[in-house]
């Protein structure tokens, strides 16, 4: 077999199981982003699907119940109401009108259901370099590898 | 000080737009004086932002709180020490403190071959130029860190106005490595610059190709190694700081600063294959481009904020400017390639699979491969948005499920590759370098398998670490061996003696055996483990051999916040071992809080503490505690990364021994002749 040959199938056979693992992770981790407005509009076959939402957190809504904690996002003139049913406390910068993100799946009566929740206060920061967004905002959780 | 500090800066913007305009002519006249005083225009470019950088910094020491910039990012009560780091808290600030980076780098570039190297230098001082013209036209024009503070007056006109202190420091910029991680990873980001310009401006030139590579070599490791250290100390950071118990996250942030690494450690390894062999001149010109891209998109990344941001893409001025200098660098990039491609044609085949420069190939593929899953994983949103209009966006699992096996595929080479020979390996060969790593590896597996090790992920990596890291002994044992022979020394002193005369190869073993430890942590990953409790006072929490028991609450007032400590007694098998304060810190100027994780480290694992909050339910502080295995090891890791990069930036000792034997070789006959010894052979990097 010629050498060019030899290399072509094993550069082939490394780029092609990679694409395939890529693709693997891709459909387990994929997530749609919207908006509150965008949220209300979906069809039926799209909100099974997991999803981030961000908004502000309205000031005074939040609820905290036992094994839940509900507020209320608002965004672009529309509001949603949220429960997190996460585990892990909630982060030190989710307070009133903090800006949050909150990751999840819609549920039952409109109603978000959310297993993340990352806030962020408003602007009175900017992000951080080296951080970022990602770290001036704290979170339920981050998966790590 | 303000108002010299935006004059300098001003003046830095002519003086490099005259380096670069005066630069081309001279590049076109050869006038001799043109190509001097363009030269000197650099310098001062330089200069002037120092200047300009130092008086940013004055602003903050002496609390000046009429410039917006300093209100935003300090206060009184902020220590000197962090009123450093407040100097890159902020986009300004930090565009200025890559300008400040750049200029160091292009300051020594200049003054170093100021009378070397006549046909290249005034390419290369036009390439820099140009780069800092980019960053200066954002430092004057568009984010100035001078700007004075103004607010606007009732009937709608701006007033400047000068407040009593300012808004402080984020809290999480507010611990020790804060202060040292930004200005190491932008020593990265703006240290590929160098080798940009020399590979842009040799392509330009038509310069010999081992000429430019010889002379990027080491401003390619020093840029390298800031970068990686950047790396280290932001994911130590984010481990000892944010409090989610881990070290990387795929942030965008993150992967941001992994890219320009992944090329640019390809980079350090083809120049092998151009140096020895003359082969991959075309790939080595675009890795160097690739890097570069990588950093400035890695610098508009971290300070955009366009991927982790769930609003659509390219809102501010600032991320404009960043796309259309990446496209001109591109463009210009591409057009000098299509120009002079001819002056780049190898001048070997490969010629066998299993040979060195098959092993650099297929490096330099995994490399490849892995920046563009990180970098496609990253700007997934961006162009999910753009194609389909969904904007979505893939987590950790992605990230891990390609490069878990790229890694491990890497960590393979790194032990195979230095050993085999160019052009073609021989059997015997394999069996005397490969014969004993490959039994200890094997055996180190299935003694791991035989205690119940089944993380099938972790197995393979042990595995492999165990070969590298015997395949990199055996190679210092070997050489130490001929030399102790020869000089009767210690082994150690051997050893020592071997790394000093041929540093650039055995330092980067040293660089491989520090990876080899930072993949055992990474290893260590799959173990980690982690347990959850609201704590009354007395109650007690088990994670693996410890017993955490609360002992109560404390607040301690600090000049700049109020720290909330819970007090956890640790005990080991029941045994007393430690008191751990795992802390909330709230800081008043910003009505915001930080949290400081206690950490019980040792090789085996650490202890990781976290007072997590206040329970919704029961009211009592909740303790989080994860125990993660081998998490030193990445740290140790790093740190020997960063001695064998300096190992290697040494230069060579001239083999002493061959030189004082040489004359006399009736004399002194030597029973292991030194050419006979692989670890010898000249050329063997």
């Amino acid at each position: 077999m010629k050498k060019q040959a030899k290399f072509g199938i094993g550069i082939g056979v490394i780029i092609g199981a990679l694409g395939f693992l890529a693709w693997l992770g891709y459909g387990e981790s994929k997530t749609y982003y919207h908006t509150i407005a965008e949220l209300q509009t979906l069809k039926a076959s799209a909100r099974t699907q997991r999803m981030r939402v961000a908004g502000t957190v309205t000031a005074g809504s939040i609820r905290r119940l036992s094994g839940r904690v509900d507020f209320v996002l608002e965004g672009e003139g529309k509001t949603l109401p949220v429960s997190y049913i996460g585990s892990d406390p909630l982060p030190d910068t989710f307070v009133d009108k903090s800006q949050a993100l909150v990751e999840g799946r819609p549920g039952p009566e409109g109603r978000f259901v959310a297993e993340h929740v990352q806030a962020k206060c408003a602007s009175k920061y900017e992000a951080a370099p080296g951080g970022g967004d990602g770290a001036a905002a704290s979170s339920t959780q981050r998966s790590s590898m | 000080m303000d108002v010299f500090g935006s004059f300098a800066l001003l003046l830095a913007f002519v003086c490099a737009v005259y380096a670069f305009v005066g630069g081309i002519a001279a590049i076109v006249t050869r006038h001799p004086l043109l190509v001097k005083s363009t030269r000197q225009a650099g310098m001062a470019t330089c200069c002037l932002i120092f200047f300009a950088t130092f008086s940013l910094e004055y602003l903050f020491f002496t609390d000046n709180f009429s410039i917006a910039y300093v209100v935003s990012h300090s206060n009184r009560d902020l220590s000197s020490f962090y009123k450093i780091a407040a100097l890159w808290s902020g986009m300004e600030g930090s565009l200025l403190f890559w300008s400040f980076l750049l200029a160091i780098y292009v300051l020594s570039v200049l003054v170093t071959y100021r009378n070397k190297n006549g046909e290249l230098m005034p390419y290369v001082g036009v390439v820099m130029a140009g780069v800092q013209i980019f960053f200066l036209t954002l430092n004057n024009f568009v984010e100035s860190p001078f700007k004075a503070l103004a607010v606007p007056a009732a009937d709608g006109v701006m007033n400047f106005v000068a407040r009593a202190d300012g808004n402080g420091l984020n809290p999480l910029l507010q611990y020790p490595e804060m202060v040292i991680h930004p200005p190491n990873l932008y020593s990265g980001y703006t240290g590929f610059t160098i080798p940009f310009a020399f590979a842009l401006g040799a392509l330009l030139a038509r310069y010999p190709g081992e000429k430019w590579i010889h002379l990027t070599r080491k401003w390619t490791m020093i840029a390298w190694m800031f970068q990686s250290l950047g790396i280290m100390l932001g994911a130590h950071w984010a481990y000892a700081v944010l409090g989610w118990g881990g070290y990387w996250g795929w942030d965008p942030v993150e992967n941001a600063s992994l890219l320009p690494w992944l090329t640019g450690t390809a980079f350090l390894h083809s120049v092998m294959m151009q140096e020895k062999r003359g082969m991959m001149k075309v790939w080595n010109v675009w890795l160097v481009f690739c890097t570069f891209l990588l950093c400035i998109l890695g610098t508009f990344l971290t300070r955009s904020g366009v991927v982790s941001s769930v609003h659509a893409f390219a809102r501010s001025q600032t991320s404009s400017w960043f796309v259309g200098f990446m496209g001109v660098i591109l463009l210009v990039c591409f057009g000098a390639y299509l120009k002079n491609r001819d002056y780049l044609k190898s001048e070997n085949q490969l010629d066998s699979v299993i040979s060195r420069e098959s092993s650099f190939l297929f490096n330099n593929l995994l490399f490849v491969v892995a920046c563009v899953a990180v970098l496609s994983g990253t700007l997934f949103p961006v162009f999910s948005e753009w194609f389909t209009g969904d904007r979505i966006s893939v987590g950790a699992p992605y990230f891990n499920r390609v490069n878990i096996p790229i890694g491990l595929l890497i960590l393979f080479l790194t032990g195979v590759g230095p050993l085999l020979a160019w052009r073609k390996t021989s059997t015997e060969s394999l069996k005397r370098n490969f014969g004993w790593p490959l039994a200890i590896g094997i055996a180190s597996g299935t003694i791991a398998f035989g205690f119940g090790f089944r993380e099938y992920f972790s197995l393979v990596c042990l595995i492999l670490c165990a070969f590298v890291a015997t395949t990199i002994l055996l190679e210092f044992y070997r050489g130490s061996k001929v030399i102790r022979a020869r000089s009767g020394a210690s082994f150690a002193a051997s050893a020592i003696d071997l790394t000093m005369r041929n540093t650039r190869r055995y330092g980067g073993y040293v660089v491989h055996m520090g990876m080899v430890f930072v993949f055992i942590g990474l290893a260590g990953a799959a173990f980690n483990r982690n347990v959850q409790k609201d704590m009354q006072v007395g109650q007690t929490m088990q994670i693996g051999p410890y017993t955490m028991v609360m002992q109560g609450m404390d607040t301690k007032p600090e000049r700049n916040y109020t720290g909330q400590r819970m007090l956890v007694e640790v005990l080991r098998d029941n045994k007393p071992l430690m008191m751990l304060y795992p802390e909330k810190r709230h800081f008043e100027t910003t009505e915001e809080t930080g949290t400081m994780v206690a950490i019980y480290s040792t090789l085996k694992e650490d202890l990781y503490v976290v007072y997590a909050g206040t329970s919704p339910d029961t009211q009592l502080p909740v303790l989080h505690a994860y125990l993660n295995p081998l998490v030193k090891w990445i740290w140790f890791g790093g740190v020997t990364v960063v001695f064998g990069t300096l190992v290697a930036l040494l230069p060579n000792r001239r083999s002493v021994l061959v030189l004082a034997g040489a004359p006399q070789p009736a004399t002194q006959p030597l029973p292991h002749a030194v050419p006979s010894s692989a670890a010898l052979r000249e050329g063997h990097d």
